[in-house]
């Protein structure tokens, strides 16, 4: 039977098995909307705003290591979702963004809501396409989810003219492979390579794993784990790589860096040989890039050919898959024990435990978290935006699950909170998702608690208040002579009556008792749920690496 | 990393998809990454649907190793190969326009001739020189018409060629060839 090309997006997105798309449809998106109401196998989840959109396949790609897909029509659409797309390539997420364009007479004629939408998002995309032809459709689809879920993932957009959706007609023939001569996808790695890494890790005295996102992604946390255990490697997590190894592994560390925990900063200055796994040695990881680790070798593996050798000059690099090149691995690393280099962490730790949080009465943000995780027990999803509250969930929220942290990395989105966490709940209908917010970035995408509202999504947003964007006010104070401009709010809404207006529960908690409470409130109430912590307002993050320094530089939490 | 001062030329080329926008996509990454083309050439291959790309960068082996692991990030880029340290056939073409007078164009003719380059437009004040050759053979020519007067000069980029029977990029296309640690 011949389709028209929206129908074929629609046969082509089942084939796909992309059961939920979240989107807002728009006039040359139309014909799309058209179709989707036949195909009652794709759920549709409309959004207030399109960068919700595109956010939400984020948080919902990673929740679920599905591809995430978010639809928009042409011009201000399209454009709209560009935020969420940059946020989901830096961040490796498997994403297919679906545009509508104007009419392909229309192309190039600055015709109404035209934007060249595959020029815009050139720079920000793993790959995109316009497709001209409605015998194109099938192909490009499947050719995009192939290109965002393999390799190292990455958004892919279709830019698609809406005379290409709603014209011709065409037989839906499922293309049986890819049309992509270009394209390669790094399995194992060398064998000499892996030979010379174990050796470098079977003489090492002061080894450290530093496991990042392509951990995850690559389903590669067992394998992790195994050597670890294996050869006695503490792990340190990248901010990515949070919930690649449970929380309470004895082996686990936590989180080293710019806000990282200061005795793994001083441990990665001691050590000998430094075993970055899917990371990508960015500047928030290594502050000073001279200064990092200067007494260690490198083993680096990714599945990027060009991120090995970009940021630090490795010993033995390795372009492959993380799951393939650990399994080749694993056999060629002894067993080891590591006794005075653990112990010596674990004096480090004692000396600078920055993963306690200090008894004082007032209601310190840290405290909250602490609270939230003991009580969740480290179960359900932690979504976070980006500031000071991000690395406080970073540095004191507890996982026990792989792909259970999720946050905006690598381009630090604020906003990308409420959106993505909508998606991880939509992805993960049985699990509960906290948003942990805070007022900044929740006001720039809480026009869509309306849609988890609509979705029935058991989310529990925890706005940490503190009346200010937060880490802008922190730099201000140490770097710019406290000059506080534009960093203060004067008139932050009422949350409560906020969560009221959509119908929702919302609770307001402003001491230290009433935390445990609201928190188990807002987990037994069905649906999503608003809880305004009002925390302190001058509470500093530490430990504070500042930009461009290194650990001798580090800023350790000030005495009371 | 070490030693990004320094500026040597290295000649790299690259089997593309010939598509819309491929030349944006490669241009889009040099420009955003900061990498500097001193020349650029692209035309049709030996195989329907493929273009073949001849960069000329200029870098240090770790920023051109950059630039080629970058390169092969592209989906529409098949190949590609630093070649510099290769036998390499390399050629360039350059349109010289050189103002003439009555006195000078005999002496005009005779530097064309001992270059072996083509004269392929004559009029009573100018003359267009057509030369093909190394980079180094286009420089000297110019450089000895320049006191004549140089109205306009076109070069086209270097295209290159490993020498003998090997093709640049199917044999030599490996992990290890966009991928290893020859920079160190």
């Amino acid at each position: 039977m011949e389709l028209t090309g929206a129908e074929i997006v629609c046969e082509s997105l089942l084939k796909e098995g992309a059961d939920v798309v979240f989107g807002l449809p728009g006039g040359a998106v139309l014909p799309l909307y058209g179709a989707l109401s036949s195909y009652p196998g794709i759920r549709h989840i409309l959004v207030r705003h399109e960068q919700a959109a595109a956010m939400a396949a984020d948080g919902y790609s990673r929740a679920t290591g599905k591809v995430g897909v978010c639809i928009a029509t042409s011009g201000p659409g399209a454009t709209n979702l560009v935020t969420g797309i940059a946020s989901a390539q830096m961040d490796s997420v498997a994403m297919v963004a679906i545009t509508g364009q104007v009419p392909r007479p229309a192309i190039g004629t600055d015709a109404f809501q035209e934007t060249d939408v595959t020029g815009v998002t050139l720079p920000i995309t793993k790959h995109n396409m316009l497709v001209m032809d409605v015998k194109d459709v099938a192909q490009a689809i499947h050719d995009a989810f192939h290109i965002a879920r393999t390799g190292r993932p990455g958004p892919v957009l279709v830019d698609i003219p809406r005379d290409v959706l709603l014209g011709e007609k065409t037989e839906f023939i499922w293309p049986t492979e890819t049309k992509l001569p270009g394209y390669k996808i790094p399995g194992e790695a060398p064998e000499d390579q892996v030979a010379a890494a174990a050796e470098l890790i079977n003489k090492a005295e002061r080894p450290i794993i530093m496991s990042g996102h392509g951990v995850l992604i690559s389903h590669a946390y067992g394998l992790m784990t195994e050597i670890a255990e294996k050869a006695q490697i503490p792990v340190i997590t990248t901010l990515l790589g949070i919930s690649s190894i449970p929380s309470d592994h004895e082996l686990n560390l936590g989180m080293s860096g710019m806000h990282g925990m200061a005795y793994n900063n001083l441990a990665i200055d001691e050590s000998d040989l430094i075993i970055g796994l899917g990371m990508r040695f960015d500047d928030r990881v290594t502050g000073r890039i001279s200064a990092f680790a200067p007494n260690a070798k490198f083993i680096h593996v990714d599945i990027d050919a060009s991120e090995v050798d970009k940021n630090i000059q490795t010993t033995v690099g390795m372009v492959g898959d993380l799951k393939a090149v650990l399994g080749q691995l694993l056999p060629k690393v002894e067993a080891n024990q590591h006794i005075d280099w653990l112990r010596r962490i674990m004096e480090l730790k004692a000396q600078h435990p920055s993963h306690l949080v200090r008894e004082s009465d007032e209601l310190l943000p840290q405290f909250v978290l602490q609270r939230l995780t003991e009580i969740t027990q480290g179960r359900g999803i932690v979504v976070t935006g980006v500031g000071m509250h991000q690395m406080w969930a970073a540095q004191h929220c507890k996982f026990t699950e792989p792909n259970t942290f999720i946050t905006s990395g690598g381009l630090g989105t604020m906003g990308f909170e409420v959106p993505a966490a909508l998606g991880a709940q939509v992805g993960r209908p049985d699990t509960t998702v906290w948003s942990v917010a805070g007022d900044g970035g929740f006001q720039m995408t809480m026009c869509d608690i309306a849609t988890a509202v609509e979705s029935h999504a058991d989310i529990k947003f925890a706005i940490l208040n503190n009346n200010s964007l937060g880490l802008v006010h922190q730099l201000q104070e140490l770097f710019f002579d406290k000059d506080y401009v534009a960093s203060e709010y004067s008139a932050n809404p009422d949350f409560v009556k906020l969560a009221e207006a959509y119908g929702i529960r919302g609770i307001r908690v402003t001491k230290k008792e009433e935390v445990a409470d609201a928190v188990q409130q807002a987990m037994e109430a069905a649906g999503p749920v608003i809880v305004d912590f009002i925390v302190k307002e001058d509470e500093g993050l530490y430990p504070f690496i500042p930009s461009g320094q290194s650990v001798k530089e580090m800023l350790e939490e000030p005495a009371p | 990393m070490a030693q990004k001062n320094s500026n040597e030329l290295h000649t790299l080329i690259a089997l593309v998809e010939d598509k819309p926008g491929v030349l944006t996509r490669v241009a889009s990454m040099f420009r955003r990454r900061g990498f500097n083309i001193v020349s650029l050439a692209v035309g049709n291959s030996e195989q329907p649907g493929l273009s073949r790309m001849t960069f000329v960068v200029a870098g240090d082996d770790y920023t051109v190793g950059q630039v080629a692991k970058q390169l092969d990030k592209l989906i529409d880029v098949i190949e590609v190969s630093d070649i510099t340290n290769e036998r390499i056939l390399a050629r360039e073409l350059a349109l010289i326009k050189v103002k003439t007078t009555q006195a000078t164009r005999g002496e005009i003719i005779q530097i064309v001739n001992l270059f072996r380059a083509n004269i392929i437009d004559v009029s009573s004040e100018s003359m267009v020189i057509e030369i093909t050759g190394e980079e180094d053979k286009i420089n000297a020519l110019n450089d000895l018409l320049a006191p004549f007067g140089i109205i306009e000069m076109l070069r086209s980029g270097l295209v290159a060629m490993v020498r003998g029977q090997a093709n640049g990029l199917a044999n030599g296309h490996s992990n290890g060839q966009v991928n290893g640690n020859g920079h160190s």
